[in-house]
């Protein structure tokens, strides 16, 4: 394979993206649960609650500024890299993602600033408020970029003019066929990473004998929400499975390792390796009629297989079928932990029990690991095309000199690494400092405390300077 | 109104407030070698860490309007800008995550320092730089990218980080007490002279530089009524010294400062870059890709303008409102509160 700007531009693509989604997939899911536990706290009055949620937001603002500082490289590297495509298709992904800008981004980031630093600001309610709204902004983001990429996997609701898309409804380019799946799927997939890693930590501290009280309340707290999660993830993954069969079944193909064009009675295959050569599979082990049953309902349903398309026309199949397995395995692991540990808290030794703490605490990152690999299976399934059966991903990167492609990627690969190895070791670090202990946490709150009490402040000291200028806001 | 020329303005508008917003707290980075001690450096970054985010998002928003109302304008800049782009993107990168390590680091305080004071350099440094590029019309995409740099797009460069300095002083004179005040005061009335003979020798060479430009400012009656715009840069200049000396004086008294000296000056370094902003505005309309589009040939059709305009009218306010909702929180001097989460 020739390094030319082409390849280097797609896998410059997917490091950064690659990179980017780590921290979004467990910044949403983790500023729900935030949320969740102020909200409970202020119900409850509760302070492990409270303790929580202050101990949390501390990863919590680390992953979300990595989130953005890689995202932004991302809103611009459409145009950097692939500058046919923002050209084809800029007048249907533009407007959307100007919607994310304008619906989401400024919103979370408007609150993080209160959510973050607010706390002996405003009061305890408005500060509850600033957390939802940062919540709540993580979600429209997910929907804007994943409506998006949808309408790239499915493309709907556009009319194609002198070559250029424009749009003929928005209501079926945002709602595209397989737009509420994926968006579902992903939502569903960030709750149960952000969950992984709460759980993972507070099985850690319980190994370790510490903050007993906080880490039984986060181990608790997790393992329902992932009994909640993990089956449901399980139940959507299918129906979005089903759908890709209806619209990409050269993807599902690959996803499910099928080389004939047509073939019925098709079995699961729990393993094996695809050769794309040979167009067969070696070492197979497989249930025969499992995958015609799951995906036409019937033992004996037909589904068509990677021959059916040119070979120019497919993906690169190995990467698909590998990738969808390690999601799956890792979703079925995470069902039978949410069970085990239902099982045990049943038994009450939910707290106790060695080898279950030991395994939860090696979950941390089976969440981040199954959302890439998600993601592998729906973006190299959809090769080779870049808008699914109408653009191919060859014919629309930018006209760029091979070098200069070469030599960002390698600026990206290094910095990346060395970030992703900073935000390691503060992660690690700021785990193992623990939560702050219960008796400081209301001196953090003085807002809270006696609401307002910081402007007030503000505004004496103001006074005593004999004017009251900056009450109108130092801009 | 058209909306080719609405998402024109609209994109001049995001520009214009990205540059004032991130320009202040990119600004605060490019000074930070100057501020030597380490409790100045900690409330340098502390009077920035709320907002600089949300000021970054201006930058994301340009982009996307670029993108979605100006689909070729976005696809040729940004592939003719690559390298500047890529490493303004980076610079960005290191500075925004310095202000989350920086403050939970014990042995590696000095790297962060580093990285958010380099990462804020360079940023702007490139932006400034893109500016002269394009002020001479959009370069090639395979232009090689040591072509970008000439005398005039490196001194545009150097132009930027003095001007984005500027921001930053008086931004700390409104938000900070006593030797740290009176430094940004002292520095920011160095930097009023390095912009103002900046913008002069930009202006003059983009107006020999170019006879179409040239034209448009002297041809006709044009100076009649564009002679407003170096009058009151000039104006603006004088009071922002002014003020910025009074600070000064009254602080070597032993005084507080008035608080109108300690907030005008900021006030009046965003005129100065509104002024000089629309200055080239009038050079360039209607270019959106100088020298190859004008922004009525690169417009998206019809109907993506017409979806896009119902969320600019109704959120664009609204961010306008909650962003001054979030900066009254936090106002106030940063002296004065410990905060933390
Ligand atoms: C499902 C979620 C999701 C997905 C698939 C993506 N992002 Fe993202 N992105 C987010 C969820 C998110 C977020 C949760 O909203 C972030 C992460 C952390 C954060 O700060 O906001 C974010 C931040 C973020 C930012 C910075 C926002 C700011 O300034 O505050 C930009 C510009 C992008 N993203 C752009 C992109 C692009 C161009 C993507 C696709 C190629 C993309 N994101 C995929
Ligand atoms: C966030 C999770 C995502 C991951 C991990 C991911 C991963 C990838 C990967 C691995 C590729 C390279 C495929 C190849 O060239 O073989 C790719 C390509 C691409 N993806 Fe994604 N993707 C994600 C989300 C998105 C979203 C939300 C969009 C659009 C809105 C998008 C748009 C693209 C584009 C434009 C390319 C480049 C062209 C191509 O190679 O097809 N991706 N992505
Ligand atoms: C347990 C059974 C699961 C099934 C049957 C399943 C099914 C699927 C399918 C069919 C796709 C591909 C869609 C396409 O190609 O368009 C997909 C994508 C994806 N999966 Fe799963 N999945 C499962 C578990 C999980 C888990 C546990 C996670 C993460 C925690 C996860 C995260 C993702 C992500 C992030 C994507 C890409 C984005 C999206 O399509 O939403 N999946 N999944």
């Amino acid at each position: 394979m020739e390094l030319d700007s082409a390849i280097l531009s797609r896998l410059q693509f997917a490091f950064t993206v690659s990179f980017h989604i780590i921290f979004p997939s467990i910044t949403i899911g983790l500023a729900t649960l935030i949320a969740i536990w102020e909200g409970l706290w202020l119900k409850t009055r509760n302070p492990l609650y409270l303790q929580l949620a202050k101990f949390w937001i501390k990863p919590f603002a680390i992953t979300f500024g990595m989130g953005v500082v890689s995202g932004i490289v991302l809103s611009y590297e459409f145009g950097t890299n692939f500058s046919k495509f923002s050209e084809l298709t800029g007048a249907v992904i533009g407007p959307l993602m100007a919607y994310e800008v304008l619906t989401a981004f400024f919103l979370e980031a408007g609150f993080l600033g209160v959510m973050l630093f607010g706390w002996q600001r405003v009061s305890a309610r408005l500060h509850f408020f600033a957390t939802c709204t940062v919540a709540v902004g993580t979600w429209i983001s997910a929907f804007w970029i994943i409506a998006a990429n949808s309408w790239m996997q499915t493309p709907a609701g556009h009319a194609i003019v002198d070559g250029k898309f424009v749009v003929e409804s928005w209501f079926e380019v945002i709602f595209n066929p397989s737009m509420p799946y994926r968006l579902s799927h992903m939502l569903l997939a960030t709750m149960l990473t952000a969950g992984l890693v709460v759980l993972a930590t507070s099985a850690w501290y319980l190994r370790r004998k510490e903050h007993i009280a906080f880490a039984r309340k986060g181990l608790s707290f997790s393992l329902w929400w992932i009994l909640i999660f993990a089956p449901l993830q399980a139940f959507v993954g299918d129906l979005h499975g089903l759908n890709v069969k209806e619209h990409q079944p050269v993807k599902l193909a690959a996803m499910e390792g099928i080389w004939p064009a047509r073939e019925q009675n098709v079995p699961l295959l729990l393993f094996a390796i695809p050769d794309p050569v040979q167009e067969k599979n070696h070492f197979e082990v497989a249930v025969p009629g499992m995958a015609s049953l799951i995906l036409t309902h019937d033992w004996h349903g037909e589904l068509t297989g990677l021959q059916s398309v040119p070979k120019a026309d497919r993906p690169n199949v190995p990467l698909v079928f590998y990738s969808f397995r390690i999601m799956v395995g890792l979703g079925v692991l995470m069902i039978v932990v949410a069970l085990w540990g239902l099982w045990l808290r049943r038994r009450e030794a939910l707290y106790q029990q060695p080898q279950f703490l030991w395994l939860c605490s090696l979950l941390a990152p089976t969440g981040v690991i199954s959302v890439l690999a998600g993601w592998y299976v729906v973006e190299i399934g959809r090769q080779p095309w870049i808008v699914y059966g109408l653009v191919r991903t060859r014919e629309v990167v930018s006209p760029l000199p091979p070098e200069r492609v070469a030599l960002s990627l390698t600026l990206f690969v290094l910095t990346y690494s060395l970030l992703f190895g900073v935000w390691l070791y503060f992660f690690r670090k700021l785990i193992k400092k623990g939560p702050p202990p219960l008796e400081s946490l209301q001196q953090h709150l003085i807002g809270v405390e006696a609401s307002g009490y910081a402007l007030a402040l503000t505004k004496t000291l103001q006074t005593a300077e004999g004017n009251n200028r900056h009450a109108e806001g130092a801009k | 109104m058209d909306l080719p020329l609405f998402y024109f303005l609209l994109l001049g508008f995001a520009i214009l407030m990205y540059v004032l917003l991130d320009g202040f707290d990119l600004g605060i980075g490019i000074l930070y070698p100057w501020f030597r001690d380490e409790a100045d450096k900690d409330q340098l970054m502390r009077s920035i860490s709320h907002v600089w985010d949300g000021n970054e998002t201006w930058l994301v928003f340009g982009g996307v309007i670029l993108f979605g109302a100006f689909p070729a304008a976005y696809a040729g800049l940004t592939s003719a800008l690559y390298a500047p782009i890529m490493l303004m993107l980076i610079g960005l990168i290191f500075r925004g995550v310095a202000f989350e390590y920086r403050f939970k680091s014990t042995t590696s305080k000095r790297w962060w320092n580093r990285a958010f004071a380099i990462g804020s350099t360079v940023a702007a440094f490139c932006q400034g730089l893109m500016l002269g590029v394009l002020i001479g019309g959009t370069p090639l995409v395979s232009a090689s990218p040591l072509d970008l740099l000439t005398p005039f797009t490196l001194f545009t460069g150097f132009a930027l980080l003095a001007g984005y300095a500027l921001l930053g002083c008086t931004y700390l004179v409104m938000k900070c007490r006593d030797e740290r005040q009176q430094r940004a005061a002292r520095y920011g009335r160095r930097l009023v002279w390095v912009l103002m003979g900046a913008m002069l020798v930009v202006s003059i060479s983009t107006a020999v530089g170019s006879d179409e430009i040239w034209q448009r400012w002297f041809g006709g009656w044009h100076f009649l009524w564009l002679w407003p715009l170096p009058l009151l840069s000039v104006l603006a200049a004088r009071l922002l010294y002014r003020d910025l000396g009074r600070v000064q004086r009254q602080l070597k008294a032993g005084a507080l400062p008035h608080s109108r000296h300690e907030d005008r000056p900021f006030w009046l370094a965003v005129s100065l870059f509104a002024l000089g902003f629309a200055g080239l505005l009038v050079s360039l309309f209607p270019a959106i890709m100088p020298g190859k589009l004008s922004y009525i040939e690169a417009a998206a059709p019809q109907a993506s303008l017409q979806f896009m305009l119902p969320g600019v009218l109704i959120f664009v306010p609204l961010i306008l409102a909650y962003t001054c909702w979030g900066y009254r929180i936090f106002a106030g001097k940063v002296e004065d509160f410990t905060e933390g989460y």
